[in-house]
């Protein structure tokens, strides 16, 4: 499961981005969002024309899985379970979501299931049915503050070793000072890290067209997914380079030596 | 200005990313701080196993807590001492 606690960090195109890039490595992935009443991940994946059948008619039984599931446009072996758009959060249980999720895994080598914000219903459903969780922050000190609570909840849930993604990253204003690190950020969660994503206009321009950034290989969080997928196929992948080149600034500075 | 000296001097005292570390910190000092009962008396516990190898203390009337102010989270504990125990090192 993709989590985050707070709202707008990134975590449906997180979802898309490591569904896709899991995908296109050849594994059969499924896409679930749980956001119900407020479905998203159908637009990211530019697959919102296609919606027949929601997660909500699976667990209620109105259609079989089968039915409900869209094949993504570009991977074959890429399926996307769309959340409802018109039920409420308490439609589907943690039972029904627990039933799911043995059904999906059945069929699927990845089911990555896209959390609502918040710590409702909906989070506790994708407890229920998941085996790993990911919690998405951004470098602030809101984000970072409900990720520790959902880093609580989700050990308190008995969903050990989350791994962490730090979104929107700014190399420049971390240089200056202006922005948390990634050891300062890894320092306060305490939990391994599986990856760092730039801030990038990329995705804004890959979630307008619904092509997720990680298929774009000019695209720097594009790479930074990539390599995310590629830690959670088991490899060992160095975190991308974000140095920024020096300005005249530090050049000046290290001349004079008070650097 | 002074802080933009301190700025080009590199001098991150004054930094955002310092004061949203610190902030942060506290932050989470309180919210972590609703430790939940099981972990409490699991501390009780461990606390007069080490304490006992000093001395004689009042189990019963033992009291821990998490006290909560603005600035800070302080573990309060009241314990009874009834005996010390000899320390035959230091007459040693």
């Amino acid at each position: 499961m993709v989590t985050s606690g707070k709202g707008g960090v990134g975590k449906t195109t997180t979802s898309a981005n490591l569904g896709t890039g899991l995908a296109s490595a050849g594994h059969k992935v499924i896409l679930v969002d749980t956001d119900i009443g407020l479905r998203n991940l159908d637009v990211v994946m530019g697959l919102e024309n296609r919606i027949v059948y929601d997660i909500v008619d699976v667990t209620s039984g109105n259609c079989r899985l089968k039915q409900a599931l869209i094949k993504d446009k570009r991977f074959e072996n890429l399926y996307l379970l769309p959340a409802a758009q018109t039920k409420d959060k308490t439609a589907v249980s943690p039972e029904q979501m627990r039933a799911l999720s043995a059904e999906l895994k059945e069929e699927f080598d990845f089911a990555v299931i896209d959390c609502p914000a918040g710590i409702e219903q909906g989070f506790r459903n994708a407890i229920a049915g998941a085996d790993r969780a990911v919690v998405v922050t951004t470098p602030e000190v809101s984000a970072v503050r409900d990720a520790d609570r959902i880093i609580g909840l989700l050990e308190a849930n008995e969903l050990r070793n989350p791994k962490l993604i730090i979104n929107r990253i700014r190399p420049q204003m971390v240089k200056r000072g202006d922005m948390m690190d990634i050891s300062d950020i890894l320092d306060i969660l305490a939990i391994e890290l599986l990856g760092v994503v730039p801030e990038d206009e990329s995705i804004v321009i890959s979630t307008n067209r619904g092509e997720p950034a990680v298929m774009d290989h000019s695209s720097k969080a594009g790479e930074a997914y990539r390599r995310i997928t590629r830690r959670i196929r088991g490899e060992e992948v160095p975190l991308m380079n974000l140095d920024v080149p020096d300005g005249l600034m530090d050049r000046l500075k290290r001349l004079i030596g008070i650097r | 200005m002074l802080e933009f000296i301190n700025r080009m001097l590199g001098r991150e005292n004054s930094s955002s990313k310092n004061v949203a570390k610190e902030r942060l910190r506290l932050v989470l000092v309180h919210d972590r701080a609703s430790i939940s009962p099981h972990m409490l008396n699991q501390l009780k516990e461990d606390l007069i196993k080490v304490i006992s190898n000093y001395m004689e203390i009042d189990e019963s009337s033992l009291e821990v807590n998490l006290n909560q102010d603005d600035r800070e989270v302080a573990l309060v504990a009241n314990i009874p001492v009834i005996k010390m125990k000899r320390d035959y090192a230091a007459r040693g």
